[in-house]
């Protein structure tokens, strides 16, 4: 029986050469729930990964694990209780590459605790990775396939994947979709998804982190954003006399016509306001929400 | 069904089977999905799922039998038709008028159009 981790980061800074990769940040990942660690690339997704892995120390503030068998809130780094109830899976495999696949299986079967063969058979097999074959020798396809079954079969309370799949082709992300969605009704645990590729992903999440430059620019339900983002459309001085009191996420200006994105509940009374001053109201997608909240401001 | 990022995923959940309540193509009294195969067939988030399952039920338009699943309500579909009735006009017809008068269709065309319907 796993019992799902809660994660909290507080005042987390990390820093490579005085420029900082995590900045202040203070979050809390609920547990149980499938995460969403969003962000583009260089914006701190990996390192805050690492950093909640225990596989570095922050500079500043701290990473504390809780609940299920740990009991009290622990730091993870340099803990072996810990670490061997979270599982962090990268795209670089973190494993020996010069051993055969089932040498690093069985190397998995030895450190963790829930650990589960019968899944990690029929995972390898599903993804057609054979056991046999020396790690070096996989394709990046297969070697990701790896870390997938690793990553799953540990069925670890805390269970991170940083974009450790996005090397396999789309059939073979789709059964990794699958078979975690799968297993995790089964066995409800904490899991964190990072990836750049919201639209992917985005209806697998329950709640989403997304971060820009080391800094947290929001954490909210997933669907709470779903519809949360919108664009105003119409003469330049209605729209910005509408948009005055929302938080504007972008501006594009054409002749006299002005779009304004803005983060804000739309309800019907002032969607009726924004029509009857002759205001066109559009729903900004996800994906577009997202790149707008962690773009280059225009 | 694909679901669009535009607005909450629960909520086309529970758009979705209503209408396929209103169509008949899920009978009263008859099992839906878990929340869990709901979820492995769609790939989305069993929460997700458990939420628009939840809003079915607070609605009145499925029921719930303990330990065996959720059923449509004997009169969800009598239910959603008399709200979609009472939206009718105001979502359907009155868009189409707006977009006749828009590319010149005269009122007379269309209830010549309607008429040759028939009496339903």
């Amino acid at each position: 029986m796993t019992a799902a981790l809660t994660v909290r980061t507080e005042d987390v800074s990390v820093r490579f050469a005085g420029v900082p990769a995590l900045d202040r940040l203070d979050l809390r990942l609920a547990p149980g729930k499938i995460h969403g660690l969003l962000g583009r690339n260089g914006s701190g997704k990996s390192t805050l990964a690492a950093t909640l892995a225990g596989f570095r120390r922050p500079d500043e503030g701290r990473v504390l694990i809780e609940g299920g068998d740990l009991g009290a809130a622990q730091e993870p780094y340099e803990n072996a209780v810990v670490t061997s109830r979270v599982c962090l899976i990268r795209e670089s495999g973190d494993r020996p590459e010069a051993v055969p696949v089932k040498h690093a299986v069985g190397l998995a079967a030895a450190l963790r605790p829930y650990w589960d063969a019968d899944l990690a058979g029929e995972l390898l097999d599903r993804f057609e990775v054979p056991l046999n074959k020396k790690i070096q020798k996989l394709s990046r396809g297969k070697k990701s396939a790896l870390g997938v079954v690793l990553g799953l079969a540990s069925r670890a309370p805390l269970t991170i994947f940083d974009e450790s799949y996005l090397g396999m082709d789309v059939p073979s992300r789709n059964l990794f979709y699958d078979m975690l969605l799968a297993d995790y009704a089964e066995v409800p645990r904490t899991i964190v998804l990072s990836t750049h590729l919201v639209s992917e992903v985005s209806a697998m999440l329950e709640e989403v982190v997304i971060l820009d430059q080391g800094r947290l620019v929001t954490q909210s339900p997933v669907d709470a954003l779903r519809g949360r983002g919108a664009s105003i459309v119409g003469p330049a001085a209605a729209v910005d006399e509408f948009t005055a009191g929302f938080t504007v996420l972008a501006e594009e200006r054409l002749g006299g016509t002005k779009s304004t994105t803005v983060l804000g509940d739309l309800d019907p009374a002032l969607l009726a306001q924004a029509t009857a001053a002759g205001l066109e109201i559009g729903q900004v997608g996800l994906q577009d929400l997202f790149v707008h909240l962690t773009g280059v401001k225009s | 069904m694909v679901f669009d990022d535009r607005s909450p995923i629960y909520l086309q959940i529970a758009e979705q089977i209503k209408n396929d309540i209103v169509t008949g193509a899920l009978a009263e009294d008859e099992q839906v999905m878990s929340t869990n195969q709901y979820a492995a067939f769609y790939r989305i988030n069993p929460a997700t799922a458990a939420k628009g399952f939840a809003q079915l039920v607070d609605d009145g338009v499925l029921y719930k039998k303990r330990g065996i699943g959720m059923f449509v309500a004997p009169n969800a579909r009598d239910l959603l038709r008399t709200g979609r009735r009472d939206s009718f006009f105001a979502d359907v017809v009155d868009p189409m008028i707006r977009e006749a008068k828009a590319i010149g269709i005269p009122l007379k065309d269309i209830l010549q159009h309607i008429r040759s319907y028939g009496e339903a």
